[in-house]
């Protein structure tokens, strides 16, 4: 009932600001609409559904909302569009203070910022939004496209992302986490988990990013993360230049990466297809890596080596063959020959040398990989002086993590 | 003839004594009256816009940038309730509480052109702002209710004889002309209540917003009250309003930021208390970036010293950590003060143009930092 009174105030507020207006430009129909829907924002109870018919409309503030137990539903990602274009005031297209948070169907477009950041909140599903930055990659783009941050109980879905000059779909610092059967396109990075534990990322395409999906722990954050599956995603053709601004985290992607993992733990990668990555199809990586590793400005307690990294029973093809960089160009041109290629999985070689146990680290903190046609260890440490192509020591296997359970289940 | 009552009602209740032609604060215990003279805390009569009976002002030590608006805090409380004092927080306000803040600008020559000065002795007649010298732009309204803190935003009308609820804000057009006649046009941004909480819910878990400025460091510092210059502390204490604060001298106190006197040090971490810490604590908004801005920071990584940025997206400006000891181009906390794009700028709302002489003050403290950030591999 609640729902449907919603909807005609919408619809009577669009039905006012249509033609018949007699002096009413396009924009003053729109300001209309924004300040009926940061009306409904600010007046919504837990319960509430905020349905936005179809339309095209414009905003030039950023939305945000702070109540439990809200929907915000549109009639289709191509159906219902908020476009921020010429946005005064920002960051974000929405952000969200709340719990039991659920977006669906609706698309945010050309924001300033971050499109949709959930900052602090359990329960949160975003489901079939469409967020596109319309004038394809530029550094000027915001930097995250769906941006759940510090938050439990996740799904992302059926969404897809374009253009974000960081990461398309970025969960960070979060708990519970499922990114199913998305699209994530000309972004720097087309998916990252950050700092998160328990994550479930499947059946995604991710094509045309710099980086294709990323599963990342940066230093000094309320946790470190780890336990995130990776499987039956297609990752192809990820060979966007690197577009992000210097110093952002994905700066350092090379452009032409598939999968990459940097100082996360308990990562399986599995049952996917990655191919045509022009630098690699997997790069497992430390923060060391990065250029930001500095005593001064990361915690000590921060662990900078990928652990317990399982990659098998991949579909890898081509790739490797034009890296991103001067350095990577020289390392491969020396290792495999001027028209050669990196092999489907580069790792910079960075152990955590305490742990130790004759050359090899503890059985659960190794790099166990199957099923890819090789694995060059670059030597990172030494300036990729020493790289090694033997994969005797990956040959191992890890226990397999459980499935993401949410719990409560998302409602449909 | 609703009206004709009423305005008969006034005038006896003013025939009984009220003071400056103005009914007694009235406090709402819930809902959101329409116009700002509802609460009769501030309003505008022959000219001025005064202060009602009980109604005391007040300034920080520090404030927070707003487009150089200038600003009339004020706070008042019912009778026989006191807040008290905490050496650190927020002061504990008993329910009944109003505290308003008015931005307003000396005006211009033209209509839309405000004056860009931080001198405000030309604002002040008697006990109110002269109306023939400012332009009153809106009204925030923090009450104390049962059920915690409300927010809720007035904006003054073009008569400017009063303010009316703007839940959803505003944008307003104005230009801001600078004592050497150049001029900065930009839009004026009211929040909308919602964004009240961006910075006022300084715990992104609890959500529950508190009034920012009234924290003993900020108040401890002397006001020009009509009867002559006093510390805001010793103030509220004589008049009924504080208890339990020690002497001035052994309170905390952030320094002003504009006070040569004073430390660079001081001044750049007070100027970073009350433009960034209500976002940059360990419970805000901000906490997800690991940079901390507050009073309580230590001076380290916790205040970006040498830290790499986590979520800037574009606001790095290209550079590699918040804070580079010594090269404050190099910083990105001085890039986003510097910027005025809402996809890169911090403090990310509250504002439409760069401070740029609270730039140029955080720029000078970043060149006295000592040593640098090397990389390790």
């Amino acid at each position: 009932m609640r729902k449907w009174i919603l909807t005609v105030a919408v619809a009577a507020a669009l039905a006012a600001c249509g033609g018949n207006q007699p002096s009413g430009s396009a924009d003053t129909a729109t300001d209309d609409f924004q300040a009926r829907l940061q009306q409904q924002l600010l007046d919504a109870k837990p319960g509430s559904v905020i349905d936005i018919p179809a339309g095209h409309y414009h905003l030039n503030r950023g939305l945000s909302l702070r109540t439990d137990g809200v929907t915000i539903r549109g009639a289709g990602m191509d159906k219902t569009v908020l476009s921020f274009k010429g946005q005064v005031v920002g960051p974000e297209g929405l952000l969200v203070n709340a719990n039991d948070f659920t977006i669906e169907n609706l698309a945010l477009e050309d924001t300033k910022g971050d499109a949709l950041k959930i900052n602090q909140g359990r329960n949160v599903t975003i489901r079939g939004v469409r967020v596109e930055w319309t004038d394809g990659p530029q550094t000027t783009n915001g930097a995250y496209g769906l941006y759940p941050v510090k938050t439990q109980n996740v799904l992302i879905e059926n969404s897809t992302v374009i253009g974000a000059s960081d990461a398309g779909i970025y969960v960070g610092q979060s708990n519970n986490i499922i990114v199913r059967n998305n699209r994530a396109e000309q972004n720097v990075a087309g998916i990252e988990i950050e700092n998160s534990v328990n994550a479930d990322v499947y059946g995604n395409t991710a094509t045309k990013n710099t980086g294709g999906i990323l599963v990342f722990n940066m230093p000094n954050l309320s946790q470190a993360g780890h336990s995130t599956r990776v499987y039956k995603n297609t990752v192809i053709d990820n060979n966007t230049d690197n577009f992000a601004a210097k110093g952002a985290a994905v700066a350092s992607v090379p452009r032409g990466s598939g999968v990459v993992i940097n100082s996360n733990d308990k990562v399986e990668i599995f049952d996917n297809d990655v191919s045509d990555h022009k630098t690699a199809n997997v790069i497992i990586s430390s923060y060391f890596s990065t250029n930001y590793y500095n005593t001064r400005g990361v915690a000590a307690d921060y662990n900078p080596y990928p652990k317990g990294i399982y990659v098998y029973d991949n579909r890898f093809k081509n790739g490797g063959d034009a890296p991103d960089g001067m350095k990577l160009k020289m390392l491969k041109t020396a290792v495999y020959g001027m028209s050669g290629k990196f092999p489907d999985v580069l790792w910079d070689g960075y152990v955590d040398g305490k742990t130790l146990v004759n050359g090899l680290p503890p059985d659960g903190d190794r790099i166990c990989i199957q099923g890819a046609d090789g694995v060059l260890n670059a030597d990172g440490p030494h300036d990729y002086k020493n790289p090694t192509t033997d994969t005797k020591a990956y040959q191992c296997t890890l226990p397999k993590l459980p499935a993401v359970v949410l719990d409560p289940a998302p409602k449909a | 003839m609703r009206l004709v009552r009423c305005v008969a009602l006034l005038l006896l209740l003013c025939l009984c004594g009220c003071q400056r032609g103005m009914d007694p604060v009235a406090f709402q215990a819930d809902g959101r009256p329409p116009s700002l003279s509802d609460w009769h805390v501030v309003e505008v009569h022959d000219g001025k816009l005064m202060l009602n009976r009980g109604v005391v002002p007040y300034d920080l030590n520090t404030p927070l940038f707003t487009d150089y608006a200038h600003k009339l805090r004020t706070i008042w409380m019912p009778k026989g309730v006191a807040a008290t004092y905490d050496p650190n927080d927020t002061f504990d306000f008993p329910v009944g509480t109003i505290i308003s803040k008015t931005f307003y600008y000396p005006r211009g020559v033209k209509p839309g052109d405000v004056a860009r000065t931080y001198d405000s002795s030309k604002d002040f007649a008697g006990e109110g702002l002269d109306m023939t010298q400012v332009r009153l732009i809106e009204t925030r309204i923090l009450v104390r209710r049962e059920s915690g803190w409300a927010a809720i935003p007035y904006v003054w009308n073009d008569a400017q004889t009063d303010a009316q609820l703007a839940r959803t804000g505003a944008v307003i057009p104005l230009t801001l002309v600078a004592g050497d006649l150049t001029r900065e046009d930009f839009s004026y941004v009211v929040p909308d209540e919602s964004q009240c909480s961006s910075c006022h819910a300084q715990d992104w878990v609890t959500r529950k917003i508190h009034p920012i400025g009234p924290k003993a460091r900020h108040l401890n510092r002397d006001y020009r009250y009509a009867d002559g210059d006093e510390n805001e502390l010793e103030h509220l204490m004589k008049v009924g309003y504080l208890t339990g604060a020690p002497r001035p001298a052994d309170a905390p106190r952030n320094a002003n930021w504009m006070d040569p006197h004073a430390s660079l040090d001081a001044r750049a971490r007070a100027y970073l208390d009350i433009n960034c810490g209500h976002c940059h604590n360990p419970k805000g908004a901000a906490n997800t970036t690991a940079l901390t801005l507050d009073v309580s920071a230590a001076e380290d990584r916790h205040l970006g010293l040498c830290k790499p940025p986590v979520a800037a997206g574009r606001g790095t400006g290209d550079h590699l950590f918040d804070i580079v000891p010594g090269k404050p181009d190099d910083s990105i906390l001085a890039y986003r003060m510097a910027s005025k794009d809402p996809g890169e700028m911090m403090p990310e709302i509250g504002r439409s143009t760069v401070h740029q002489e609270g730039v140029s003050l955080i720029k000078a403290w970043i060149a006295t930092q000592p040593g640098e950030c090397v990389a390790l591999h």
